[in-house]
């Protein structure tokens, strides 16, 4: 059973008279363990994709089942609780909550799971430990680079054990070097932790760190190739 | 499913993360708290005042006047009739219900002398029940005795105002002072009262009724007394007082049933629960100025709280994305707001006993805290705390997460 399951995906927006498609029957599949780009131009409904992935948004119609339990038939409440445990955001801005140290960020998902204080800290602790900061635990946000504070989104993304990160173009706030490490700690945990992380970017230079590539135009998937496949498909066309 | 104490800390941390706002926001509950604490005080003490004024006067009095006399269609004034009699009053001690003391009296404004000073005063002939009456309490000295009464003794007994404007510093006890023509020899002083509206209670001599019918009021009707004074045993005993009384005086004075009455009885109690009841609504009014500036601070709370859910519609994007349900997000604001207006509240209490205490120092007024008007007002101020801390916080757990992730 594949982990992400999604059906003939509709997702349309109405502007004025018109119907605009943000998804056009979409349908794919990803497996565990699965490292997968998305890519596309801005409007192509890369990122109307990942709200639906991450169970942000409701598609108008279609199907999305996420480790085998059927999406769209929850309620908000079970929607939380399957961000909560099933799923991991890093964001293009961070998004940690200012003013409050990097531990108690990376806390933050496991105080909403109902995990005693000490066990928090304790996995907390590791979490850091993992992307390299736990001698930045006492830090605010604002203390830290915008490498040091994606790598305390990404502790905050799997200290829940969630099994699927999702990655909201994580490195386009941060410059070459910084993307390259913030990239290889990506790969590090699909490599070395089997977490499955589905990434949206519209840089090949970055979606090159992963193994497969899902390209979106107006609304539809226009191809989904391994990464040698589209590798060999750049080449030819440049 | 998030645990109280983890919200409780989120919220503290919040409100720490603002200090100067959430101080200001406090503010407005600190200053409501402590107003109602502070006018409720001062009303309370004022009822307390005017408890103790009257209790000075006298609780549970019936007087009983002779009623006016027309001369040609001109009334003379209350007590100008000398209709009533210490038999009367005996009757009334027998016969009428709910009846703790009777005194008759007799009372007439004369000049008194002592050595070169003189002074104008009233001088009061009574028996030793008037005293118990009227809460008259023996400074130095002693009271009548029977004996006194009985022989009609020339004996005196002073009050404070008597005491200063004639003896000065020397002690009255044993001197003998002049009423009229008449000496007397001065056997007791009385515990000051003080004022009573413009009335000094302390103006006054009392001499023995007997006394005072014979040698020092001249009248032309043996037996008569200005007033009698009857003390019920309670407020309501004080009403059948009245009735039994008036059919007592009717039926002794042979009124027919066309007649009027040829005596008045004025009940204390009447005044009394007038001046209860104006008091009250003085403090009522007070208490009710004040809420309202614990309703404004309320609104305070809710204001900033709304401020607050839209400058955090990111953190709270953020907390939705990553498992927060919206109860959870409901709680935390709710307990941010429940903190606010429960820390001005205690704030608040202590502010305004402390400001209560001064006033009554500085303006010297009665001031009574009490236990009940705290924990009311601080209980309100909890409930104002959810009651405006509702609204924003049940915005906040609305918001779409898509849409708050992407606020800047």
């Amino acid at each position: 059973m594949s982990l992400i399951s999604v059906k003939n995906a509709i997702r349309t927006y109405e502007m004025g008279d018109e119907t605009f498609y943000a998804l056009n029957d979409v349908s794919f599949e990803i497996e565990e363990g699965e490292f997968v780009a998305i890519m596309g131009a801005s409007g192509s409904g890369k990122s109307t994709c990942m709200n639906m992935l991450g169970t942000l948004d409701k598609p108008t119609s279609g199907q999305y089942h996420l480790d085998g339990v059927d999406i769209f038939s929850l309620n908000n409440n079970q929607l939380s609780d399957i961000r909560n445990n099933k799923i991991g955001f890093v964001f293009q801005g961070f998004n940690l909550i200012s003013r409050t140290s990097a531990i108690d960020n990376v806390c933050l998902p496991m105080i909403y799971k109902g995990i005693p204080e000490e066990e928090r800290y304790k996995k907390a602790r590791e979490a850091l430990k993992i992307v390299g900061l736990d001698k930045k635990e006492n830090n605010m946000p604002s203390q830290m680079s915008g490498g040091q504070q994606q790598r305390v989104a990404i502790a905050r993304a799997i200290v829940n054990d969630a099994p699927l990160i999702l990655a909201d173009e994580p490195t386009g706030n941060l410059d070459t070097k910084t993307s390259i490490d913030v990239m290889e700690f990506f790969v590090n945990l699909n490599e070395k932790y089997g977490k499955t992380i589905v990434l949206v970017t519209h840089e090949p230079d970055i979606a090159q760190y992963t193994k497969r590539i899902i390209k979106f135009k107006d609304g539809k998937i226009v191809s989904d190739l391994p990464k040698n496949e589209w590798e060999k498909q750049r080449t030819r066309q440049t | 499913m998030i645990d109280f104490k983890s919200t409780l800390k989120i919220a503290l941390n919040s409100l720490y993360v603002n200090k100067m706002r959430s101080a200001l926001t406090s503010l407005g509950i600190i200053i409501g708290v402590a107003a109602v604490i502070i006018m409720l005080a001062i009303g309370s003490g004022a009822n307390k005042q005017v408890q103790e004024n009257m209790e000075s006067m006298g609780s549970n009095l019936l007087t009983i006047r002779s009623a006016t006399a027309k001369t040609g269609g001109v009334s003379m004034g209350a007590g100008t009739k000398p209709t009533l009699s210490i038999k009367d009053s005996e009757i009334i001690r027998k016969q009428a219900r709910g009846v703790e003391v009777v005194a008759p009296l007799l009372s007439s404004s004369k000049q008194v002398m002592y050595g070169n000073q003189n002074w104008s005063t009233t001088v009061y002939g009574i028996t030793t029940p008037y005293l118990y009456a009227k809460n008259y309490e023996i400074n130095l000295g002693k009271s009548f005795t029977l004996d006194d009464d009985r022989n009609a003794a020339k004996v005196a007994i002073i009050g404070k105002t008597i005491e200063t404007e004639l003896f000065g510093d020397v002690n009255p006890i044993g001197k003998t002072l002049r009423i009229g023509n008449v000496p007397f020899k001065v056997v007791g002083t009385l515990v000051p009262k003080g004022q009573s509206g413009p009335m000094d209670q302390d103006d006054l001599i009392f001499i023995p009724l007997t006394t005072a019918q014979r040698k020092v009021f001249g009248t032309d009707f043996p037996g008569s007394v200005n007033q009698i004074i009857v003390k019920a045993k309670s407020i309501e005993d004080s009403n059948i007082a009245e009735k039994d009384i008036e059919e007592i005086l009717r039926r002794t004075h042979n009124l027919g049933k066309t007649q009027e009455d040829d005596f008045k009885i004025r009940n204390s109690a009447e005044f009394q629960e007038k001046m209860k009841s104006t008091v009250q609504t003085f403090a009522i009014l007070l208490a009710s100025i004040a809420s309202v500036s614990l309703v404004v601070g309320g609104i305070g709370i809710m204001n900033i709280m709304l401020v607050s859910v839209t400058e955090r519609t990111k953190e709270i994007g953020i907390r939705m994305a990553i498992g927060a349900r919206a109860e959870d997000i409901r709680t935390q604001f709710l307990i941010e707001a429940l903190v606010l207006s429960l820390i001005g509240g205690l704030i608040g209490v202590i502010a305004g006993i402390i400001i209560a205490l001064l006033i009554g120092k500085i303006f010297a007024t009665a001031i009574v805290i009490s236990i009940m008007p705290i924990l009311l007002s601080f209980g309100f101020s909890g409930l104002v705390g959810i009651g405006f801390g509702y609204y924003p916080a049940y915005k906040a757990s609305l918001l779409n997460p898509i849409d708050a992730l992407r606020y800047e």
